[in-house]
């Protein structure tokens, strides 16, 4: 325990020297003027103390986990709380029809600003489940998935401000614009391993958003393109309000839509394939798995979500430039499917609803928001590298009587 | 010709800090296979401890030459400092984890400390110092090539020789080398890997330091967001010579930097990082194991 004590406070001495510099001093070179702020060091100090103190516990705890599971070779067989609750149909459907109920009446009890962020929160929830099979079944760790999220919605954009092609005709296109894009980006990578690939689709994006910076006549440059109508209803007029009831419903429908697709991909011939292709390229290839169509297929699908939805916020703006699509929003999208826990369709919506509408909510937290996806990143890696909730992976099971036995 | 004189000097200068990056990703990838994305924010936080010191000492009367070397000295201190925190922190916990979990904690890292000096100093550029004097000797050809230039060019390359000298002939050395070609063997034979891997992180932030700091006094201002672009590129160019392979890194790097100064001068200055991007994507699909770098085959 003094040890402990002992330790912490070192930790804590070194933090102080570490941040020192920059959390205390702050110069003007211009006027001249040093600023102390000495009251910041005083926090750093309490803080990495406290924080030591818990790394280590939970250190401790993670190496009793891990040799727990090494002498036990059925690991997997304890399902968490959040896989119970999903499992149990005496809770999951009641959970399940309050959770409808909550949706269905949400906009008409709420105003129309709750409602926005709502839809925008809705979005990411579809962000997610796309970039959950590129990086959680396929195991392609894609820094630039903002792109094909700009070519959604720069589709309808263009479409609509060159030629007046609606909504509803330009969300098909995007979408499927966006998964050629996949596979036009998927074709050059697909011999390289998980870092390069990482790095080079992390160019991609960047390449996206100078392109359209700079492309004035296609894609109006850093002025953006306004004006863009929202979805549209059998031509019925529509309010602003009612205009975003609407397109709330619309996500809702797209939201189920994505679910149910991505959980039909996750079971079906393909989405084994790219489960296995995560686990082990080389006896995946071996087992008979064509690499490049399956790896293809990630991209293709995973960017397909990514272009449609990018319609979706087109429509929902009315407006869109290009610092709508940043490395910024990649990386969000990344920590939602990371939080969530890769592969794992209720943990990415759980964690897209949190980490969209928590900074809209706790405005005091918004200006930490970024510095706290970072830490999220690096501490579930750590601590909980499946997610906040797990996705457990079917598995065939002798009698039936016996999976009743253990879910009991 | 005075153009592409020019060109050419801007070009190397721009590969020498890049270089100076490089190095960090193609050692530390050599060693754990690690792409460190954080890298570039350690740059970032040398070229600002270095502009918080420079400030501090002109005020309190300091002048000159002394500057230059107390504020490099002091941010390739706490340069060499967060490296060794970062790879505590974020990479050794995961030595056996799946390849992707470092990569994710890398970037996590890389977005906490860009942040971090967003909300601990500020989101706008800083103007930095111009702490290199001019010679009197470079009045003759400042117009190709300046005083700022030359120093950075030359710091560069004395700082690469004694990595060089480093790597080659000392005892901490021949240990990175020994942990780059056999991890476990070299555990066997007594080498305390882990302080090898450490050290290598100091090693390779100590550089970007002095990236840093040449970086901020030749272009005059700095903000939180510099270390993404430059960590970008000077990955790429530890790609293009060969990752893992140090004078590989040092030649990509002045390749790229030479070739981006062309593509910004004669074609469009607009376009720049899109360039150095097609450089990545066509040295990974072409040749992917860089200029100077042998294809290893993967063993089953």
């Amino acid at each position: 325990m003094l040890d402990n004590m002992k330790r912490s406070i070192l930790v804590a001495l070194w933090f102080v020297f570490l941040t020192f510099p920059l959390m205390v001093v702050k110069v003007n070179t211009l006027k001249n003027i040093v600023e102390w702020r000495w009251m910041n060091m005083l926090w750093v100090a309490l803080g990495a103390f406290v924080l030591s103190i818990v790394w280590r516990w939970a250190m401790v705890r993670r190496d009793l986990k891990s040799s727990e599971s090494d002498s036990t070779d059925d690991d997997q067989a304890r399902p968490g709380i959040g896989q119970r609750i999903l499992e149990d149909p005496k809770i999951f459907k009641p959970v399940l029809l309050v959770l409808a109920v909550v949706t269905l009446v949400f906009p008409l009890v709420v105003d129309i600003y709750q409602a926005n962020i709502m839809v925008l929160a809705l979005i990411f929830v579809v962000l997610g489940l796309g970039l959950n099979i590129t990086v959680g079944l396929a195991g392609l760790l894609d820094l630039g998935y903002v792109a094909f999220f700009a070519v959604g919605a720069y589709t309808y954009g263009i479409l609509n401000s060159f030629w007046g092609i609606g909504f509803w005709t330009s969300l098909p296109i995007g979408g499927l614009m966006g998964a050629l894009f996949g596979i036009a980006l998927g074709f050059p990578i697909l011999r390289l391993r998980g870092d390069y690939l990482a790095i080079v689709t992390l160019g991609f994006g960047s390449i996206a958003k100078i392109v359209i910076e700079n492309w004035e006549e296609v894609f109006n440059g850093a002025k953006g393109i306004a004006g863009i109508p929202r979805p549209g209803l059998f031509g019925l007029d529509m309010t602003i309000e009612s205009a975003t009831t609407y397109t709330y419903y619309l996500m809702i429908l797209m939201v189920l839509f994505t679910i149910f697709i991505t959980n039909r991909l996750k079971d079906s011939r393909i989405g084994r394939a790219w489960m296995a292709l995560r686990e082990d390229e080389i006896a995946c290839v071996a087992m008979g798995v064509d690499m490049a169509r399956t790896k293809l297929g990630a991209y293709a699908f995973g960017a397909f979500w990514a272009g449609l939805v990018g319609v979706i916020f087109a429509a929902r703006n009315t407006y869109i430039n290009p610092n709508s699509f940043t490395f910024m929003e990649s990386a969000l999208v990344l920590s939602i499917v990371v939080l969530g826990g890769m592969g794992s369709i209720v943990g990415v919506i759980i964690a897209a609803l949190v980490l969209i509408l928590m900074p809209e909510y706790l405005r005091a937290f918004a200006e930490y928001r970024m510095l706290m996806f970072g830490a999220v990143m690096v501490l579930m890696m750590i601590f909980r590298p499946e997610g906040l909730i797990a996705n457990v992976r079917r598995k065939y099971t002798r009698s039936a009587v016996k999976t009743e036995g253990v879910n009991a | 010709m005075q153009y592409f004189l020019e060109l050419s000097c801007s070009g190397l200068v721009r590969g020498s800090i890049y270089a100076l990056i490089a190095l960090g990703y193609t050692m530390v990838y050599g060693i754990i296979q690690l792409i460190n994305f954080a890298h570039g924010e350690v740059y970032m936080i040398g070229a600002f401890i270095a502009l918080i010191v420079s400030g501090v000492l002109t005020i309190y009367g300091f002048s000159g030459f002394s500057i230059l070397i107390l504020a490099a000295l002091i941010a390739a201190v706490y340069a060499a400092a967060y490296g060794y925190t970062l790879e505590k922190i974020a990479y050794r916990p995961l030595r056996n984890a799946p390849r992707l979990s470092p990569l994710i904690s890398a970037i996590g890292m890389s977005l906490f400390l860009q942040n971090y000096v967003l909300l601990a100093q500020t989101p706008d550029f800083l103007p930095f110092p111009s702490l290199i004097p001019d010679f009197d000797f470079m009045e003759p050809i400042a117009h190709i090539m300046g005083s700022a230039e030359l120093v950075i060019l030359v710091t560069s390359a004395i700082t690469m020789i004694a990595l060089t000298v480093l790597i080659k002939y000392t005892r901490i050395g021949k240990a990175m080398r020994a942990t780059q070609q056999d991890m476990t063997m070299a555990r066997l034979v007594g080498v305390n890997v882990d302080n090898v891997i450490s050290m290598t992180f100091v090693i390779g932030s100590v550089l970007a330091a002095i990236g840093g700091v040449l970086v901020g006094s030749y272009i005059g201002q700095i903000n939180f967001y510099i270390g993404f672009m430059a960590g970008v590129k000077a990955f790429t160019a530890a790609v293009l010579g060969g990752i893992g392979n140090i004078p590989g890194a040092a030649l990509g790097a002045l390749v790229l930097g030479l070739a981006e100064s062309y593509a910004a001068g004669y074609v469009s200055s607009a376009y720049e990082d899109v360039f150095a991007f097609g450089v990545l994507v066509l040295i990974l699909i072409l040749r992917p194991a860089g200029l100077l770098g042998k294809a290893v085959k993967q063993k089953v």
